[in-house]
Parts: structure tokens; sequence; C-alpha cells
């Protein structure tokens, strides 16, 4: 299983853990099963059409990516607020 | 005592005090987070907050104790597998029923809750509306910012939205009808005015003791309704302009209304930088300026939609409003007179007293 990995305040509502082993083959299908597991996070990282929020970025081993972007079972997914703000 | 909930662009801000004396800052909540609106419900102690993140998104909270815990509720999202996202939550309403409230925001969303704000769902007979008819968002977006229940029946319900004019339902909520007759949309070429759908009002407020008045700000005009909100006359002559966000009314009085106007739209400070709230006793018949312990020189300030209130239905009526300069003023004989309850916050998006 790929791991994801969150930081506050997505850890909070994820049990207070960093880490998360979740299945999936793409970067969409690990984050509905992410959200899926903790009722508090739903809606957090994905909008209700399915897409990663747009000030939310997402990183596979440290590359940049996307909700198509394909895991394997050893990657790292890393969810990070965007430079972004005011 | 009155309890203000100041919605600022990096928090909400509490405040408690009594008009005139010095207002006490007791809370500070979701620290750096743009929060759109937040009440205390006064049927159940709860304060209820809408916050959008710029990250996850809208999200409504709760709590008994301001400074304490909140609890995010449950269902404030529109259909999943949708091609529509909810964008941000412009205000929060109580409805007639004992726990019903009401949630209003971007894409033209009306959010009900029947347990006093713990769980939410989307009324789906309005959003049908919003699909099929395309509205058009205001420049702030596609905003349902007004939500004026009729009191005592909690199957009437009128709503507006920006730019998307008045709506309402007369069986809680399964049917909607236009009600925008007489507004005169002035950003329209002329021979597209009367059929213009696209109707940008800015705020609406219903006279409690004579529910079929409602009072309207429109992006360029003050208007009056005497029929429940079905067709509207122009109130604003009088005003030194027609451009402004809030409306407030005097719950005791329905021929009262208050209103903060803008010197235009291209230009959306007080008029010549003085504030000044302009009040009507005579159902806009005549505008009398109240501006006595405002700022009287240059004070460009901007008021928004959400950010003018009263504290409940109290005599001498309290009033209370917020400006984006991060300035708070409030008046505990009616607008005759203001004093400040605080400066120099974040830019302010919304007040609401209890």
């Amino acid at each position: 299983m790929a791991t994801i990995r969150v930081r506050e305040p997505l850890k909070k509502l994820a049990g207070g853990e960093s880490d998360h082993p979740v299945e999936g083959a793409t970067v969409a299908e690990l984050l509905r099963g992410f959200e899926g597991e903790y009722a508090q996070l739903s809606g957090w990282i994905l909008d209700e059409r399915g897409h990663i929020r747009r000030h939310i970025n997402v990183f596979v081993n440290g590359e940049p990516g996307d909700e198509d972007t394909a895991v394997g079972p050893d990657d790292r997914v890393d969810i990070l607020p965007a430079i972004s703000g005011g | 005592m009155t309890e203000l909930f100041v919605a600022t662009k990096k928090g909400l801000f509490v405040y408690d005090g009594e008009p005139g004396a010095q207002f006490k800052q007791t809370a500070r909540a979701f620290a750096g987070e743009p929060v759109e609106y937040a009440l205390r419900d006064p049927r159940s102690g709860r304060v209820l907050a809408s916050v959008t993140s710029p990250f996850h998104g809208p999200k409504v909270w709760y709590t008994d104790d301001p400074a304490g815990e909140w609890q995010q509720a449950e269902g404030v999202a529109l259909p999943e597998g949708g091609d529509a996202a909810l964008e941000r939550l412009w205000v929060l309403a109580l409805g007639e029923g004992d726990e019903t409230v009401y949630a209003g925001g971007d894409p033209g969303v009306l959010l009900e809750s029947r347990d006093g704000g713990l769980t939410w769902g989307l009324n789906h007979a309005l959003w049908e509306h919003q699909r099929q008819e395309a509205w058009q968002p205001g420049g702030g977006g596609l905003c349902l910012h007004s939500i004026c229940p009729w009191p005592g029946d909690a199957d009437r319900l009128t709503v507006a939205v920006s730019a998307a004019g008045v709506w309402h339902t007369e069986d809680g909520g399964e049917t909607w009808h236009r009600g925008d007759q007489g507004i005169v949309p002035g950003y329209m070429p002329e021979e597209d005015r009367e059929a213009a759908t696209n109707l940008c009002v800015h705020h609406m407020e219903r006279a409690p003791l004579r529910p079929e008045r409602l009072f309207m700000q429109f992006h360029g005009g003050v208007y009056r309704s005497d029929d429940a909100g079905e067709s509207w006359t122009n109130i604003g002559d009088g005003l030194p302009a027609d451009f402004g966000f809030p409306l407030m009314v005097d719950p005791a009085d329905p021929d009262s209304a208050y209103v903060i106007p803008l010197t235009a739209d291209i230009d959306r400070v007080t008029p010549d930088g003085r504030v000044r709230v302009y009040e009507t006793r005579d159902a806009g018949a005549s505008w009398t300026p109240r501006g006595e312990g405002l700022p009287q020189e240059e004070a460009y300030l901007t008021v928004l939609r959400q950010s003018f209130c009263r504290a409940g239905s109290r005599d001498p009526l309290e009033l209370y409003f917020g400006a984006t300069s991060g300035d708070v003023f409030g008046s505990g004989d009616a607008g005759a007179s203001w004093f400040t309850v605080a400066t120099r916050l974040p830019t302010v998006y919304a007040v609401a007293a209890s």
C-alpha cells in the first residue's frame, strides 16, 4: 500500500497520525479512500466533483502529482497546502 | 449585555459589552481563516460559524463556547459526483422551526439544518432552478446572501441571490418562484431591463411586524415591497447615493430601514469621506443621515452586505456595523449616536449580535 502523509490540520482529523497506508492505483483513488476512512476529513482534500482542491498540492515521492498520477505500493504521497493566500 | 460576533478575513472575534461602554474581546477563533459569518442561536445557546479555508473549502462549525473547542457540522456540501462544488457560505440565518437554521452560499446555494446546525442538507428545488437557468454570478460570486423567514409560518421563506434576484417559497422549500417585478437593473441596456433576471440584489430584510413588507439594497437603488416581495418600488430618492451593500430594519417599526450608502459601483467607499448611516421612519419617503460619533473626515470605508446588524429586538434599538478597514461601530439609541467597538481588525466580512 502507498502511504499518504499529512500535516495539521489534516493530521488531527486523521486520528493524530501523519502517515496512513491506503489502497489505490492513482492519487484520486488514494485520496477517496483516505477521506472515506475518516468522516471528519470528507471534503477537506477533494471537492464534490472529485477534484483536488485548488490550493492543495500533492507530491508523489517528491514529484508534483494530480488526480490521475499512478501510485505504486511503495510510494509516498504528501498532501501539502499550496503557496497562496493573502 | 450584548455579545458581538465579528467575522473577518483572518478569524472570528467575539466581544461582550454595553452600548457606550468599552467592549471586551472574549474570544478569537479560526485564527488566520476567512470566517464568513457567525451567530449565537438563542434557542439552543449554540454558536455557529461558517468558515471558508482557502485550502480545505467551506465548512460550518459549532460550539457552546466560542473560546473553546469547535465541532465540524456534517453535510455541508453539494451532491458528490456533479460538476459543481460549494465555494463559500455567505450567511447563516435562524428559521421558524424550533431548530431550523439556514445557510446561504456560492454557487446560489441554500442549505438547511433541522437540528440546530449539526447536520445540513441542500434545498434541491432551488438548486434545480440554479442549474436549469444558468444563474449569473455577481462580482463576489454567485452568492445567496439574504434569508428572510416569515414570522410564525415555517413554510414561507424569501431569499435573495446576487445576481439572480428574489425567490419565494410558500411550501417549505418544495417549490420556488421569482419576485422581481419593478426592480430596474441600470447595468443592463434599457431594452433588456424589464426582462432581465440577472438581478444583483445586495441585501434584503423583512419587517417582522408587517411581514409582507421587505426592504432591499440593490446594485443601484433601494427598494421596498408591500406585497411579500412580489413587486418592488424604488425608495432611494433622498440618499446621497443609490449604491451600497447592507441594510437593516428596526423590528419594532415596519416603516423603518437603515442603509449605509457608498459613492457608486465604481467607487465603493463612503461618500465625501464621511461615514453616515441613513435612516427612514416613513418607509422610504424620506431619509435622515445619522453620523454623530462616526468618522466625518477623510474616512473612505467600505461596509459589506453582512456587516450591519441589530441586537435582537431590544428597545432602544442597538445597531452595529463593521468595515473592511477593520473598524466596528455601534449605536445604543437606534442610530442617533455611535461609538467605536473595535479598530484595527482584519477586513470585516460580517457582524452579528445577540
